[in-house]
């Protein structure tokens, strides 16, 4: 199986700032993945050269197969593109919006409607409600409808699952697994780290770069060696007081509790003591299961240090 | 349905879709062609005069008699020379007319009340119409074409050149900004349909609204307002026809230099509306302003429009009169034209 989207060292400058450095990774026909980052890092560049909005200053790419440059008429049938809001018109009803982003590719709803049938099982009840009048989920729905009503062997969503609630994003993760499984490529962003653990595979990107790419298990798998959970009833007085220990490198709140980044120095029993030591109640530092999240924090801290 | 029936389709359901947009679209021409037209006059019909005389020949006599007998003034009294500025500061008089025996010649001064420097222009012509002496009527004289001098006929070109450059650039140019605002613009650019075809079809239902304007403001202005009719109506319509597609043109060029509809909408309001209304003629006559300023209102495709629009409508004379005007408007037209495509062609 070929790479439905190959991106090869793509560079694009806005003035001054780097908005992509050198961007490389590759996604295998089928495959669900994810492109994660903070907000800035780079994402929505990325997705209109693919989408041959911008061309980028320097580097290569394909979607479907064909050049983001010289093939953008033939990717402009293959591919169907989200953006960043759901960008639906407002004062037409679901009916007309889906209608209307059909004729845009020469289709009939009908033909296609087995496509977007999983998509629509709620939207079908009101189709003459403006899109101006749906929720945040069900707008999401009837946008990612709108995207796939041509038959796209690409699929490209810049962050569909921000600013919807957590039921119709996990809804959507749902329907996104769904729409892999009919064989559709999925390129999908996000900043929501706990996301990533939902894609096959995923890239990092921070700063326009990206920082590394794999399948989340194989990014986490060497973060638990010198990550800890710290806890006290103290929780502020308590960051303070572990950025003074000694093999400390990054403490940071996560969730409940702080994550301590460590070097190979760090000893747990004698930072317990220091702790309690210093006036906390109930310390407690145990070995952490690090996710997406703190290897991005890693990165993050790589990278502003540089 | 084909990609272009069905964006101007969806265009279209946008303009019935709201209402404001439409009852602020139909209503707006009809309601200022009536206000101009009734309301809001520049005629001067009755002005307060007072007279300064020393002498009291015949002559004096005969004058002071036209302008006590004539219906557009009213012979506020004699006064002294003194008394003329503070009848004038009070409001007693509009103007005052002095006349002076010098060597056997009678001479005369107009003082007028210029705190409105349009009405006082209006005075002084009209007095020196009736020291003329031929006239019982204020010597307006020979006017032709608008022997009332009917600030309705005056208006409803203006009217029309200001509506078109307000609908179809502004309207147009928002509708496409906000496309660009809300992300869907770049969902048609990424669908496989060719830009023009885009803009094209956004720009088709807002002419036809326009040609719904112009059928408007002229069976408006050819019956309530008593616009004389005349077979020379018909290039009323194809030059207003022409203005009509370089409005579009204007807002089509406005939409690729803004990002925001709010910008778009300060760009039109500012780059068209104000233009129009000061500096083609509409209000103040170009002839009357300082050189630089009528040397910038030859950029003001409305200037040509509503002096072509006077001619039509008004004089009734035929295209030929005219020439100049329209093809300077074409020029304009095709200028923005070439400008609007590079610019939206450069910015995809």
């Amino acid at each position: 199986m070929g790479n439905a989207i190959e991106i090869d060292n793509i560079s694009k400058r806005y003035g001054k700032i780097k908005a992509l450095d050198k961007v490389s990774f590759s996604v295998p026909e089928g495959m669900l993945y994810g492109l994660i980052g903070p907000d800035g890092a780079g994402k929505s560049t990325l997705y209109n050269i693919l989408t041959t909005l911008q061309r980028p200053d320097s580097g290569k790419a394909t979607v479907a197969g064909h050049d983001v440059i010289k093939g953008r008429k033939k990717i402009r049938t293959e591919v169907g593109y989200m953006p960043e809001r759901f960008s639906l018109y407002p004062d037409l009803t679901v009916k007309e919006n889906l209608e209307f982003f059909a004729s845009l590719f020469g289709v009939q709803v009908s033909e296609n409607y087995d496509m977007i049938a999983p998509v629509m099982t709620q939207l079908e009840k009101f189709p003459n409600r403006r899109a101006s009048a749906l929720s945040g989920g069900m707008k999401q729905k009837l946008a990612l409808g709108c995207a796939l009503i041509h038959r796209p062997k690409v699929l490209l969503l810049d962050e569909p699952t921000t600013g919807v609630d957590a039921i119709s994003r996990s809804e959507f993760w749902t329907m996104l697994r769904s729409l892999k499984e009919s064989g559709i490529t999925i390129l999908v962003s996000t900043s929501y780290m706990d996301e990533a653990a939902l894609c096959e595979e995923v890239a990092l990107i921070y700063n326009g770069k990206i920082v590394e790419n794999g399948t989340p298990s194989e990014l986490t798998a060497h973060l638990g060696e010198n990550l800890y959970n710290a806890s006290a009833d103290q929780m502020y007085p308590l960051l303070e007081a572990v950025r003074e220990l000694p093999g400390v490198l990054n403490s940071y709140t996560f969730g409940a509790t702080l994550h301590l980044v460590t070097d190979a120095t760090f000893d747990v029993a004698s930072a317990c003591d220091k702790l309690s030591a210093s006036g906390l109640d109930n310390v407690k530092v145990y070995l952490a299961k690090g996710n997406i999240e703190d290897l991005f924090i890693r990165f993050c801290n790589i990278e502003d240090h540089e | 349905m084909s990609i272009f029936l069905s964006i101007i389709k969806k265009e279209s359901l946008h303009l019935v879709r709201d209402p404001r947009t439409v009852l602020i679209v139909l209503c707006m021409p009809v309601i200022l062609l009536l206000l101009f037209g009734f309301a809001i006059s520049t005629e001067v019909n009755n002005m307060d005069v007072g007279i300064v005389t020393d002498s009291h020949t015949q002559e004096v006599r005969d004058i002071i008699s036209r302008i006590s007998c004539n219906p557009y003034f009213t012979l506020k009294g004699m006064m002294t020379q003194q008394e003329i500025e503070p009848a004038l500061r009070d409001g007693v008089v509009d103007a005052v007319l002095v006349l002076r025996e010098s060597s056997g010649q009678l001479e005369h001064q107009v003082v007028a009340d210029a705190s409105n420097p349009n009405n006082a222009q209006i005075y002084a012509s009209y007095l020196e119409g009736a020291m003329s002496g031929n006239a019982q009527e204020p010597a307006v004289g020979t006017t032709l074409y608008n022997p009332q001098l009917k600030s309705s006929y005056n208006f409803v070109p203006g009217i029309m050149g200001m509506i078109f450059i307000l609908i179809c650039a502004m309207m147009t140019s928002v509708s496409i900004v906000r496309e660009k605002e809300s992300g869907t613009m770049n969902l048609l650019l990424v669908s496989p349909i060719k830009p023009r075809t885009i803009i094209l079809g956004k720009l088709i239902p807002y002419f036809i609204l326009s040609l719904l304007i112009l059928a408007l403001m002229l069976a408006f202005s050819y019956t309530l307002l008593g616009i004389p009719f005349s077979v020379t109506a018909l290039n009323t319509v194809w030059v207003s026809v022409l203005y009509i597609v370089m409005s579009l043109a204007i807002g089509l060029l406005i939409s690729t230099v803004s990002k925001t509809q709010f910008t778009a909408l300060v760009i039109s309001g500012v780059l068209c509306i104000f233009p129009v209304t000061m500096l083609s003629g509409m209000l103040f006559p170009v002839s009357n302003m300082p050189v630089i300023l009528q040397w910038i209102s030859c950029a003001v495709p409305a200037r040509w429009y509503i002096d072509a629009m006077r001619t039509l409508m008004i004089q009734q004379l035929d295209i030929m009169y005219v020439i100049d005007d329209v093809v300077i408007l074409a020029a304009i037209t095709v200028f923005v034209i070439v400008a609007a495509i590079l610019r939206f062609s450069r910015n995809k």
